[in-house]
């Protein structure tokens, strides 16, 4: 996962991901669409990277719209999602 | 309001997560004047949950939780201040910094903050730690990668089961001590607790429950063991202070409002109550702070200190003040998860008040299990443990107030039934 980091202001973050693991039933659809932000511990314990790097642009994509509950949330500035 | 007639101002009090869903529904709601949020941390609206789990573990920096946000451009964010005082007859809120801010709608969500050690010099000792900050978080992870000898846990909460698990999955040695007779026993009970217990016991977290910590011993400035009631002592270098959170109320003293340390009241439709009981129009309040009477609960009152009731109530409040009429009073059905290590417990509804808990999945021994409490005969929580797809089935059960023992239960093994235990509320 990236450590990417923001100014403390937030003023101009990268991708940001955040997923509802209220909903999160740990399908796991996200991990296989984008390996470097998402895996599963355990049985279903979700550990994700909450600021991507840019280069995973098109796999957060690709995990945000696989996911069966619509978990997760994606802002990304380059988008203006 | 956005088509009123004059431009009104907006406010929002906490930069949290409440207050950040609150803001950005206003302004899906149509709102489009001039909207400020004023937060006492210099940083805008973080995640908190991951404070607690792999921030702690170093793989995620504090400052990557920033939340999304679909806020622009036209907000003012005035960060690092303090609400220090509510006046409502001028209708001004007044910050730390000496800043005196005009308001026509307010969004109170200024949440709470870690309970603090009762003694102040012990809590001031290099190596002990309360966690519900960034900069809290930050802190502590800067300890445990220092590979402390032991750290120490007090108290048996959520947050403090995650800390010692999490402590574990380091390789670090950690003790919990917990007055209760089981970990989570005031929020789970202890029938359920127990189990959860022994899961963590089982990955190595030397528990030590019924037992409390009378006081904590430094050196040169430095805690170095801690003293527990019963005469033992533990040898410690890093102590986390887990004893729950307090709501950030002080700042409402002389507002009029109806606020004490349990939180901030607001009617069913989310304004907030003044000391005769009379809603004030132009304030509503969202999120850990906000004390409502939840109509899942016949009334009662309660402040919710979860994620999804930040989120959801935030969005109620936001398109409350933005002047959209509620279809109904607010009551989202509460909803809660924790991250244990690699365990996962959550819940739906309140287990306030349960008189009976029925495991109805799984095998509690085995560590993965669906509890269901009842109250009167009616299911009002349901906690799963490893088993969340199981959750929502259940979760409908206590959303629609279903007869308890619920009927059909323990699909997985119908030959036995289901077990039926006092829950055991510490």
């Amino acid at each position: 996962m990236s450590t990417t980091a923001d100014a403390s202001s937030g003023s101009s973050p990268g991708l940001r991901v955040c997923v509802d693991l209220n909903l999160c039933q740990a399908y796991a659809q996200c991990c296989y669409a984008a390996p470097r932000s998402f895996r599963i511990e355990g049985h279903e314990a979700l550990i994700y990277d909450p600021a991507p790097a840019a280069r995973d642009r098109a796999d957060i994509e690709r995990a945000r719209v696989a996911c069966p509950v619509q978990a997760i949330r994606v802002e990304d500035p380059e988008r203006g999602a | 309001m956005a088509s009123g007639p004059t431009v009104e101002r907006v406010i929002v009090a906490g930069a949290g997560l409440a207050a950040l869903r609150g803001a950005e529904a206003m302004r899906e709601a149509g709102f489009s004047g001039p909207l400020t949020i004023v937060g006492d941390e210099p940083y805008r609206p973080y995640d908190r949950p991951p404070l607690s789990k792999h921030v702690l573990t170093g793989e995620t920096p504090a400052d990557a939780t920033t939340l999304p946000s679909s806020l622009g451009a036209d907000v003012a964010w005035i960060l690092g201040s303090a609400a220090t005082r509510l006046d409502r007859a001028a209708r001004t809120l007044h910050l730390a910094d000496g800043r005196a801010l005009p308001y026509d709608r307010l969004l109170i969500a200024t949440g709470t903050r870690a309970r603090p050690w009762p003694n102040p010099h012990e809590g001031r000792l290099s190596g002990v730690f309360t966690l519900r900050g960034r900069d809290d978080a930050a802190a502590l992870r800067a300890a445990l990668a220092a590979r402390p000898r032991r750290v120490l846990v007090i108290g048996g909460g959520f947050i403090g089961c995650e800390v010692a698990s999490l402590c574990r999955q380091l390789g670090l040695r950690a003790t919990l001590v917990e007055s209760g007779p089981t970990l989570l026993s005031r929020v789970l009970g202890s029938a359920v607790g127990g189990f959860i217990g022994a899961i963590h016991e089982g990955r190595g977290v030397d528990l030590r429950c019924g037992s409390e910590v009378e006081w904590l011993e430094g050196e040169d400035g430095r805690l170095v063991r801690a003293h527990l009631t019963d005469g033992t002592r533990i040898e410690a270098d890093v102590a986390v202070i887990a004893l729950g959170a307090l709501r950030n109320t002080e700042w409402l003293d002389g507002s009029g409002l109806s606020a004490d340390p349990g939180g901030v009241d607001c009617d069913a439709v989310g304004y907030v109550l003044d000391r005769d009981g009379q809603p004030d129009l132009r304030i509503a309040a969202a999120g850990d702070v906000a004390r409502f009477p939840h109509p899942l609960y016949g009334g009662r009152r309660a402040a919710l200190e979860h994620w999804s009731h930040a989120v959801a109530q935030g969005i109620h409040a936001g398109r409350l003040l933005a002047g959209v009429k509620p279809e109904a009073p607010y009551g989202a059905l509460p909803t809660f998860w924790s991250t244990q290590g690699d365990v996962v417990v959550k819940s739906a509804g309140l287990t306030t008040g349960a008189d009976a808990v029925a495991f109805t999945q799984g095998e509690p021994g085995s560590g993965r299990f669906v509890a269901v409490y009842g109250r009167e005969g009616r299911c009002v929580a349901a906690v799963s443990v490893d088993s969340a797809r199981w959750l929502p089935a259940h979760a409908e059960l206590v959303a629609t107030a279903a007869p308890f023992p619920p009927h059909g239960a323990a699909a997985d093994r119908p030959a036995r039934g289901i077990t039926i235990l006092a829950p055991g509320f510490a």
